[in-house]
Order: structure tokens, then C-alpha cells, then sequence
């Protein structure tokens, strides 16, 4: 029994990211540690509501937030969902270059936000003297964003190293799992990031 | 594709099988050498506790050097001795009784273990580098922000590499016991021992990582300038105590879910009855997880969350009563009317129903919020955890070591020997824990390091200590047992007790691939099923054929490696920015070994059925 052609059949199955047992593990498996991942966030959600008041002086999250960046960075992010949405159909056609095509788009998306985040943080450090070590809730905050920040480029990371392992070999059963499973973390991250610019950065303007 | 057989090896290759070993049972016996480790190591910090008070204003030990024994006792036993040794049994066992040949990731299986080891290792390496944490094993802030020293840097960092690998197992197991299931073997027909592994690790995955970010606060807080429990800043460390607890809590429940679950394997094999009202365990077991985490705030009621707070967690609290003394009833029932078999196994199942008991009762006591006023942070609560975590947790590990212990090594331990065992240590444990109750109502507060001689504690300390000493000679009798089994024992069958569920079908010495044909499962207790039918082992539900099995890896070892030098960089950085460079190594070893796992395909390998008539993976 050959490896080779269990992994690469002739026709691709409806659901190629769920046809192996490793596959179905995974599957399950990402799920469950997303599970974690949500308590992971909770915990710090629940830390920085709590001391998202112990700003020490003048800088409050009203005066150091400014939403039209925010909202470009939420725009970037919630696109990139998008996109990854739209490799993980072209997966489940057997259509990698287009697969390729939109995950590197939503690489493109991802590293801009980031880029836009680095600046937010440069932006607070140097205009308003907002650190790690100013208040409880500089650290909050700079905690829990850079978690999330942390995670984007985590996943970039991720990505592009798939995108350039498999560039040569196309779809198979044994990566279609992968593939999945990181779009699946790529969607988390998007997640998380819609409930930070909910509670940071429009409870911190109105709220 | 390769085949395996084995051949006899040498040291060299014998030590280079286990570092790269992704087999469950082999990776059982990793977590069985490295959990026992260190629960000799705090066994010895607790005889140096009980020493030092057996006598009113006694020297054995400074008031500094006690402050980490007690501490590194309490975090021992709890991270680096219960829960590994816990995890020895279900990768021992779990994967046999749902009729598995492996769980589903073997490669994190493995990175589990090594994560726990290094972490151990490095918290341990405080001793000898400048002192071991000293904050008690909660480490509550703001003690632990300001004990000097890098002790504390040590229980961070340490704890945090371990928390990861424990975290890495639960979901290892949950995947495991959902997916990998042999033919017939539907959620209802799962025995007691898998439905409680596969609840705790639903406990695991949703209570670690908040352990996780308190230790990250904890570190931010120490090493690199933030102030998340720093007043001074705004900072408020009764939010270290919510997180520290919402992980601490189901971490109670992580340790003794298992042991219920080991109990529930042994009476009814040894009362040759089937488990009574095994649906209620079931439910029970699933409503103590559920409640698990509905509690937390009742280690907290003395620190001023008011009235409300305090009445609702009381009650949840005490809610949790009832599905415990649902089992403990079933229990009893089980051995009502059965035809009984008192052994090892069985003496510790029946000496864990009235103490854990006792510890239940004081539970509740405790549980109730005004009374707790009186009991919080005296000798009364070191009682009600040492009689629920030694008499339940302990108890479970020695009854499950000897009742498995035929399946993971092949021979019995000696019976003996191991009745020795269990009446020294049963005795020597109530002996120095039930006076504990009473030292406590007294006045003795727990963690000091002396008391007065016109205190009237000292009787009373005195028992307990002689009670301690029991509890280490009965210890080494185990220990003596296991070394005297291993070289003497007689090989045994397959199934010597006569059992019941699918890990008793399977030969001895249980081969590589676990399951030459994987078996149909046609209800509860199936192997017992067959035996009643007439049959001598179970019903195959395929056709032999090729065996698909993982291959080894050392990457698992590197990675924890990387994490375990980046936590020595993490921790001095503070003293000199050069140390920088070794946090950057220690990280991109791992990183290193992860993108090397990412990049390099690794399908596996295939036993061919023609081979194992030849005896392959034996």
C-alpha cells in the first residue's frame, strides 16, 4: 500500500481537511485548543477591565485612543478573514494556485495590520510617553493588544511557511489539514480582535 | 516503509528509544520514573516540615529555608508528582480500554512529557541557584512580587513550561478518547477510568490557561517592569487570587477525578460485579466538572468580596456534595452482595471511601462562609486537603499503580509487601493528619515555622510527626516492593485479575501495536461480556492487515530543551541585559524544532501483516 497515492487520490473528497484519521484529529484537536485559547483571552479581557481605570494621570484610554486607525486595522483584519475564507473554498475545489492566491492576500492584510499596530504602539510610546511600566493600565493594555499582535504574527508565520513548503507540491490529504487548521486560527484571531476593539477601543471613547 | 523488530539493545540505544519514544506505554513509564522522582523529593520536604515542628521553638531549619520547603513541597506534589503520576496511568491505560493502538497525537503526547520534565527541572533548579520560591505554592501577591531573590522567578518560569505540557496532554487525551474509540464502543459503554480522564482534561483545557496569564502577569510583574498587582501603579493583586483560583480550583478536580475513576475500575473487578448505577457515576463525574468551576471564590471568602459573593459560592460549594456522595454510595453498593477479593488494590479503595469521606465532611464544614472566617489559613484546612488529596489522590495513584501494575510491567506486585505498605501508610496518614483538624481549631496557623511551648500544640505536633514517619516507611516498603518485583517477580497472564474491560483482552507483554486485530465492543465491561458467553477473548472486528504506527522524534525533547534554557535567559535578563542572547537561543531552539516539525513530512510507518506472526513489535 502506497503513501503516496492514499494521500493524493484522483478525485479530491468534499471535505479533504476531515478524510484521514490525522486529519480528523487535528480537526478536533485545533478546536479544543482554541477552546483554551478562549480562556486564555477571557483572563486577560477580565485583567484589563479591571484596570483599565488605574490609569495613573492624563493618559486614559479617551485621550490616547484615536478610532480612525483602529477602524482601518479592524477593516484590514475582518477582509483578511475574508480571503482566507475564500483559499479554504478554493481548497475544497482542488484549486491550489487560487488557494495560493488568496492566502496571499490575506498574508498581505495581516502584515499590513500588523504594521499599523508596531506604528499604534511606536505612536503611544513616543507622542504621549504611554509604556508597559506607566500604569496597571499601560500594562494591561499593552498585554492583552500585544497578545492578539503576538498571535497575528504568529500566524503570519504559519501561513507563509506552509504557502512556500507546499508551493511546489500542491494539495494533498496530508496538507489539506494544515491548511485548514490555520485558517481556522487566522478566523480566532479575527475574533478576538472584534471583541478588543469593542471593549478597548470604543467602551475606552464612549464608555 | 520500515518493520520494527526489536532486538536486544544496549544502554546507548535503550536511552535513545525512551528520549525519542511517541509510544503511550513506553511515555507511561517516563511519566511514572519522573513523577515518582518528585514525589520523593517532596515527600523529603515534608518529613523536614514535620521535623522541624515536632518541637516548640525547634531550629532543625530557618525561618527563611522553611518558607521554601513548605513552598516547594505544596508545588511539587501538586504539579510535578499527583498530576504526572496521574498521567502515567491514563497513557498506560486509556488507550487499552478504548481499544486504540496509540492516542491521536503521539508526537504531543511525548512534548507533554518533556515539557513537565523541564519545567520540573527548572524549578527545581532553584535550589541550588540562590534559593527556591518562597511565596507558598499559591504564591499570592504581594508576596510574591517582592520576595527577593530569584526564587519566585523560578516557580514562574518552571511552572509555566510544565503548565504548557499539561495543557498539551488534556488535549491529547479528549481528541484521543473521542476519535480513536474501537468499534462499538459508544460513549455510554466507556469504562469509569476513561470517563473520568476524559472529563478532567476538559478541566485541563479550560482551567491552565488561566493559570497560564497569571503566571505571565506574575513574570511581567517581576522581570520586565509592569504593574498588574502593584498598588503603587494602580495595579490590584487580588486579581492574581481570582486567577490563581479559577486555574486552582478544577485543578482539585483534575487530581481526583482520575482516582474516583481508578476506584471504579478496582471494586468492581474485585467484587466480580458489575459498577452500580454506572449512569449516575457518569452524571456525577460530569457535574463535578461542570461545578468545578462554579467555586473558585471559596478559597477567597475572608478576602472581602461581600455577602452575595460569598452566599452564592458557599452554595455552589456545597452543591458539589451531592453527586460526590452519589458515588460514594455506588460504590458501597457495588461491593453489596459481591463476591469480594481483598487485596493491595482493594485495601487502598476501601481505606479511600472513609477517608476521603472525612474529607468531604470537613468540605462542607469549610464550605460554609461565615465558619470559614474561623478555619481560613489555620492547621484545619492543611487537614481537609491533605485528607482529601492524600486519602482520595494519593490513595487512587497507589491503588491504581497496583492494580495496572501487571499490565504496564508484566508481573504482580508483591502482595505483602504491598499490605505492609498500605496499613503503614493508612495508619501513619490519619495519624498525622486527623489531629491537624483539632490543632487547627486550637489556633495553630498553617504555614509558620514554629509555635510557643505555652501554646499547648506541641502533643498534638509531636503525633503528627510520628504520623509522618509512618506515612515515609510505608513508602519505602513500595519502593523496596517495586524493586523486589522487578527482579524476582513472576511473569503473569494476560489478564490476572480476571478483569473486566479491554485492556485485560490483550496478551502479556502487551505488543507495540497494542491490538493485532482491533476488538468490537458489545457493551459495558466487554471483556467480561465474552467471558460470560464462553468465548476466552474478544470478538475482532476486522481482518488482520497491515499496522499503521508513528515514528519517533527527538524533536519533542529539543523543544522543551529550547523553552527550558530561554526560561534561565528570562529569568537573569533582569541582572544583566546579556542574558538576553540566551533567552533568544533557548526561543529559537524551539522555534527551531517546531518549524523543523512544520517543514519535514512525517507519515508514519506501516507493520506489514506478515511480520506479525514473526513476532514485530513485541
Amino acid at each position: 500500500m502506497s503513501q503516496e497515492h492514499t494521500l493524493n487520490p484522483e478525485v479530491m473528497p468534499d471535505e479533504p481537511e476531515k478524510a484521514t484519521l490525522e486529519g480528523k484529529n487535528k480537526f478536533l484537536g485545533f478546536w479544543f485548543f482554541l477552546g483554551g485559547e478562549t480562556v486564555l483571552f477571557a483572563s486577560l479581557f477580565g485583567t484589563y477591565l479591571a484596570l483599565r481605570g488605574s490609569t495613573m494621570g492624563d493618559n486614559t484610554p479617551e485621550n490616547l485612543f484615536g478610532l480612525e486607525l483602529v477602524f482601518i486595522m479592524t477593516m484590514l483584519l475582518l477582509t483578511s478573514s475574508l480571503t482566507s475564507v475564500y483559499a479554504m473554498y478554493h481548497m475544497k475545489n482542488n484549486d491550489f494556485p487560487k488557494m495560493q492566491l488568496w492566502l496571499g492576500i490575506t498574508v498581505v492584510l495581516g502584515l499590513a495590520f500588523l504594521g499599523c499596530e508596531i506604528y499604534e504602539f511606536y505612536h503611544y510610546v513616543h507622542e504621549y510617553e504611554f509604556t508597559f511600566s506607566s500604569s496597571a493600565f499601560g500594562s494591561a493594555f499593552y498585554t492583552l493588544v500585544g497578545f492578539h499582535g503576538g498571535h497575528v504574527a504568529f500566524g503570519l508565520l504559519w501561513i507563509i511557511t506552509l504557502m512556500v513548503r507546499n508551493a511546489k507540491r500542491g494539495l494533498s490529504l496530508y496538507n489539506a489539514p494544515k491548511f485548514y487548521v490555520a485558517s481556522l486560527y487566522w478566523h480566532f484571531i479575527d475574533v478576538v480582535w472584534v471583541f478588543i476593539f469593542t471593549v478597548v477601543y470604543l467602551m475606552g471613547k464612549v464608555g | 516503509m520500515s518493520t520494527t523488530i526489536e532486538q536486544n539493545k544496549g544502554f546507548g540505544a535503550t536511552l535513545w528509544d525512551y528520549l525519542t519514544t511517541v509510544d503511550h506505554k513506553k511515555i507511561a513509564v517516563l511519566y511514572l520514573i519522573g513523577g515518582g522522582f518528585f514525589f520523593i523529593l517532596g515527600g523529603l520536604e515534608a518529613m523536614a516540615i514535620r521535623i522541624q515542628l515536632i518541637k516548640p521553638a525547634n531550629d532543625f531549619v530557618s525561618a527563611g529555608f522553611y518558607n521554601e520547603i513548605l513552598t516547594m513541597h505544596g508545588t511539587t506534589m501538586i504539579f510535578l508528582a499527583a498530576m504526572p503520576l496521574i498521567f502515567a496511568l491514563m497513557n498506560a491505560v486509556i488507550p487499552l480500554q478504548i481499544g486504540a493502538r496509540d492516542v491521536a497525537f503521539p508526537f504531543l503526547n511525548s512534548l507533554g512529557f518533556w515539557l513537565f520534565l523541564f519545567g520540573g527541572i527548572l524549578l527545581n533548579a532553584s535550589w541550588f541557584l540562590g534559593g527556591a520560591p518562597d511565596a507558598g505554592w499559591t504564591a499570592y501577591a504581594p508576596l510574591s512580587t517582592t520576595s527577593p531573590g530569584h526564587g519566585v522567578d523560578f516557580y514562574v518560569l518552571g511552572l509555566q513550561i510544565s503548565g504548557a505540557g499539561t495543557l498539551i496532554a488534556g488535549i491529547n487525551f479528549l481528541v484521543t478518547i473521542i476519535n480513536m474509540r474501537a468499534p462499538g464502543m459508544t460513549y455510554m459503554r466507556m469504562p469509569l477510568f476513561t470517563w473520568t480522564t476524559f472529563v478532567v482534561s476538559a478541566l485541563i483545557l479550560f482551567a491552565f490557561p488561566a493559570l497560564t496569564v497569571g503566571l505571565f502577569l506574575l513574570m511581567f510583574d517581576r522581570l520586565f517592569g509592569s504593574g498588574f498587582f502593584d498598588a503603587s501603579m494602580g495595579g490590584n493583586s487580588v486579581i492574581w487570587e481570582h486567577l490563581f483560583w479559577i486555574f486552582g480550583h478544577p485543578e482539585v478536580y483534575i487530581l481526583i477525578l482520575p482516582a474516583f475513576g481508578i476506584f471504579s475500575e478496582v471494586l468492581p473487578t474485585f467484587s466480580k460485579k458489575r459498577l452500580f448505577g454506572y449512569t449516575a457515576m457518569v452524571f456525577a463525574t460530569v457535574l463535578i466538572g461542570f461545578l468545578g468551576f462554579m467555586v473558585w471564590a471559596h478559597h477567597m471568602f475572608t478576602v472581602g468580596l461581600g455577602p452575595a459573593a460569598n452566599s452564592i459560592f458557599a452554595i455552589a460549594t456545597m452543591a458539589i456534595a451531592v453527586p460526590t456522595g452519589i458515588k460514594i454510595f455506588n460504590w458501597l453498593f457495588t461491593m453489596w452482595g459481591g463476591s469480594i477479593r481483598i487485596n493491595t488494590a482493594m485495601l487502598w479503595a476501601l481505606g479511600f471511601i472513609p477517608s476521603f469521606t472525612i474529607g468531604g465532611m470537613t468540605g462542607v464544614m469549610v464550605a460554609a462562609a461565615p465558619a470559614d472566617y474561623q478555619y481560613h489559613d489555620s492547621y484545619f484546612i492543611v487537614a481537609h486537603f491533605h485528607y482529601v488529596i492524600v486519602g482520595g489522590v494519593v490513595f487512587g495513584i497507589f491503588a491504581g499503580l497496583h492494580y495496572w501494575w501487571p499490565k504496564m510491567f508484566g508481573k504482580i506486585l508483591d502482595e505483602t509487601l504491598g499490605k505492609i505498605t498500605f496499613w503503614t501508610f493508612f495508619t501513619g496518614f490519619h495519624l498525622t493528619f486527623f489531629i491537624q483538624h483539632f490543632l487547627g481549631l486550637m489556633g495553630m496557623p498553617r504555614r509558620y515555622w514554629t509555635y510557643g511551648a505555652d501554646q499547648g500544640l506541641e502533643l498534638g505536633n509531636v503525633i503528627s510527626t510520628v504520623g509522618a514517619f509512618l506515612m515515609a516507611i510505608g513508602a519505602i516498603v513500595f519502593l523496596y516492593n517495586v524493586i523486589i518485583t522487578t527482579i524476582k517477580g513472576d511473569k503473569v497472564s494476560g489478564d490476572p485479575w480476571d478483569g473486566r474491560t479491554l485492556e485485560w483482552s490483550i496478551p502479556n507483554p502487551t505488543p507495540h501495536y497494542n491490538f493485532t486485530q482491533i476488538p468490537l465492543v458489545r457493551g459495558l465491561d466487554p471483556l467480561w461480556i465474552e467471558k460470560t458467553e464462553g468465548r476466552k477473548g474478544m470478538t475482532p472486528a476486522e481482518p488482520i492487515g497491515d499496522i499503521h504506527m508513528p515514528n519517533p522524534s527527538i524533536l519533542p525533547f529539543v523543544m522543551s530543551l529550547g523553552l527550558f534554557i530561554a526560561g534561565f535567559g528570562a529569568i537573569y535578563q533582569i541582572d544583566n541585559p546579556i542574558w538576553l542572547v540566551v533567552l533568544i537561543i533557548g526561543m529559537g531552539i524551539t522555534f527551531g524544532a517546531m518549524f523543523i516539525r512544520s517543514v519535514k513530512d512525517d507519515h508514519g510507518h506501516h507493520i506489514h501483516k506478515e511480520d506479525l506472526d514473526k513476532g514485530a513489535g513485541l
